[in-house]
């Protein structure tokens, strides 16, 4: 298999190295932008796998390139900030970001997210059946097993499961899920996302308590790993 | 008493309204005079009034105290000095009396303000010394938290740098493990300053929405056993709690910091014990350990900015517990901190909450 691409967008050079050290050393190709501009280029001219994006930008702010690429570009995108309030990451994952990371981050955790990012990309949207680890999921027959056993989920759980194992590593805000399940007059009613994720993790996770499934990602949303 | 609350500039009553009541006292204390003194005569009606617009001094501002000793000069004048009912004045003496009553109330209301103004000058000197003494301790704090973990990381970048055939494995780990303390520790200490002013600034807008305290509470101690901690702590939580309208990031916060604080000051292998309530519509949050507990001072000082306790190892930033301050109060919660019945310490934490109790929606 061909090496996979990654383009950065960042102006600091520190950080660049650092991720371009790291990542050619886990076996991907690096191409790196300084700025938003000619991260829209290059971006253009040869589309990459995955594109680690930073907000702060000297042209431009990163929330307007993730506008701009996200108009034709539909690989994942993990954006890469300082900024760590929750309005900023929230707008960037409604405009379309794959995943968020705030720095400083750890190497670790960010080729974890990588890894799960381009596994993404390359899943077949229209298979109807679905395994992550113990957990198989049937879409079409609407059933769900953990370790070869049936487990019984009502409709509103069943829906809410295939949103989140459809969107596997990535971080789906409250809103999102909401708008997708509930639709549109049930944005804010966060307490029925918090009942029904509690119940599912229920059904679904080893221990509810210390879930490995959904992850919550506070004041954020929820991740399906 | 009531002269001394109402010093300073800080008169809850606007100018005019002041001169309403200087001039209405002025008139009162004549029309009492006229009742009750006038066996006594005139000159004993002038050191009255002399002693209403002193009295008026005490507690009113300089222009409503000019008025009333103009005021009352003109009333003493009229209805006082004979004859009676007319501004005129017969003899030299009363004369003379007149315009020395009218110069003592008026030099007795600007000494009565020079006095008030060098006091409040006095005032604004004594704040000001202490927000300076309070930003050298916050400096001299700032500095040796942010140097401590520095000296550190450049420390042992540069003994690996300058050893690099020359030191063992085990010592090349441990150093690089020591960065990652540093780092981490400078990371927390930044996130710490930040939260403070946000506090202090005012700038801290909460973002209220339904929260399962159960699962946060999880979720903050399962990064702290992933991080290898050897403390036992216990959570058996509530499964009839409601949901509780709270910011999450900020409880995620307090109840971090609290833990750490438990985890930091207790030895190895120390049980801490956090339980999760409402009483009385309210989110109850309590967190003990069996540790030490605190002596009477500490307990006092225990909230404040950069405290920290005498003797203790380095590596707190001394805001961790005035951030758990902050941020339950800006819930309109309090937060207490008492030894428990064994001995170690107990904070309880109470916050007023919306609660939501729709735990068991119909299976849709």
């Amino acid at each position: 298999m061909n090496k996979p691409e990654i383009l950065i967008i960042d102006d600091e050079p520190q950080i660049r190295k650092l991720l371009e050290i790291n990542l050619e050393s886990n076996g991907y190709i690096v191409w790196q932008a300084i700025n938003g501009n000619e991260g829209l280029k290059m971006a253009a001219n040869h589309p990459p796998e995955l594109i680690i994006l930073d907000i702060g930008l000297p042209d431009k702010s990163g929330h307007e390139i993730l506008k701009e690429l996200r108009t034709w570009y539909n690989k994942s995108i993990i954006i890469l900030s300082v900024l760590n309030n929750e309005s900023d990451i929230v707008s960037a994952l409604d405009n379309g970001a794959t995943d968020y990371l705030t720095k400083p981050f750890r190497t670790g955790e960010l080729l974890a997210r990588i890894r799960a990012a381009i596994k993404r990309n390359q899943k077949d949207e229209n298979s109807s059946i679905a395994i992550f680890d113990d957990l198989q999921i049937d879409y079409k027959a609407r059933t769900v097993s953990k370790n070869n056993n049936l487990i019984k989920l009502t409709l509103t759980e069943f829906k809410l499961l295939s949103l989140f194992t459809k969107n596997e590593g990535r971080v789906l805000t409250h809103h999102f899920i909401l708008k997708e399940i509930w639709g549109v007059g049930y944005q804010l009613e966060t307490q029925y996302l918090r009942v029904f994720v509690g119940t599912l993790r229920k059904k679904i996770e080893d221990n509810p308590n210390k879930p490995e499934h959904i992850i919550t990602e506070s004041r954020v949303g929820y991740r399906f790993n | 008493m009531l002269g001394k609350m109402k010093l300073g500039k800080s008169h809850k009553y606007s100018t005019f309204i002041q001169c309403l009541i200087s001039a209405a006292v002025v008139v009162a204390s004549a029309a009492l005079c006229s009742l009750l003194f006038m066996p006594l005569g005139y000159k004993t009606v002038a050191l009255i009034l002399l002693m209403t617009v002193s009295v008026l001094a005490i507690m009113l501002d300089i222009l409503p105290v000019l008025l009333a000793a103009t005021l009352s000069a003109l009333i003493w004048n009229f209805f006082f000095i004979p004859p009676v009912f007319t501004f005129h004045i017969d003899n030299t003496e009363d004369l003379l009396m007149f315009l020395m009553y009218f110069v003592i109330a008026l030099v007795n209301a600007v000494l009565m303000f020079k006095i008030r103004d060098a006091e409040q000058k006095a005032r604004d000197k004594e704040e000001r010394e202490n927000a300076i003494k309070l930003y050298n301790t916050l400096l001299n704090s700032l500095s040796h938290e942010m140097r401590t973990p520095l000296a550190t990381i450049i420390g042992a970048i540069d003994t690996i740098k300058e050893n690099q055939n020359k030191l063992s494995k085990i010592n090349n780990d441990y150093l690089l493990s020591e960065i990652e303390i540093a780092s981490t520790r400078l990371n927390r200490q930044v996130e710490n300053l930040l939260n403070m002013s946000r506090i202090e600034t005012g700038m801290l807008k909460l973002k209220k929405d339904w929260c399962d305290v159960n699962e946060l509470i999880f979720s903050v101690i399962q990064k702290f056993t992933e991080s290898g901690i050897t403390h036992k702590v216990e959570f058996i939580p509530n499964e009839n709690l409601p949901l509780f309208k709270l910011d999450e990031g900020l409880m995620e916060q307090v109840i971090h910091n609290l833990l750490d604080n438990a985890i930091q000051y207790t030895s190895a292998n120390s049980i801490i014990k956090i339980s999760a309530d409402l009483k009385s519509e309210k989110f109850e949050f309590e967190i003990s350990d069996n540790g030490k507990g605190f002596s009477e001072s500490e307990i006092e000082h225990i909230f404040e900015k950069f405290y920290r306790i005498p003797n203790t190892k380095t590596g707190g930033s001394g805001l961790g517990l005035s951030i758990v301050k902050g941020f339950v109060e800006a819930h309109n919660g309090n937060v207490l901190v008492e030894n428990s019945k064994s001995g170690g310490a107990k904070f309880s934490i109470s916050i007023p909450a919306e609660t939501s109790f729709i735990m068991n929606l119909k299976n849709e």
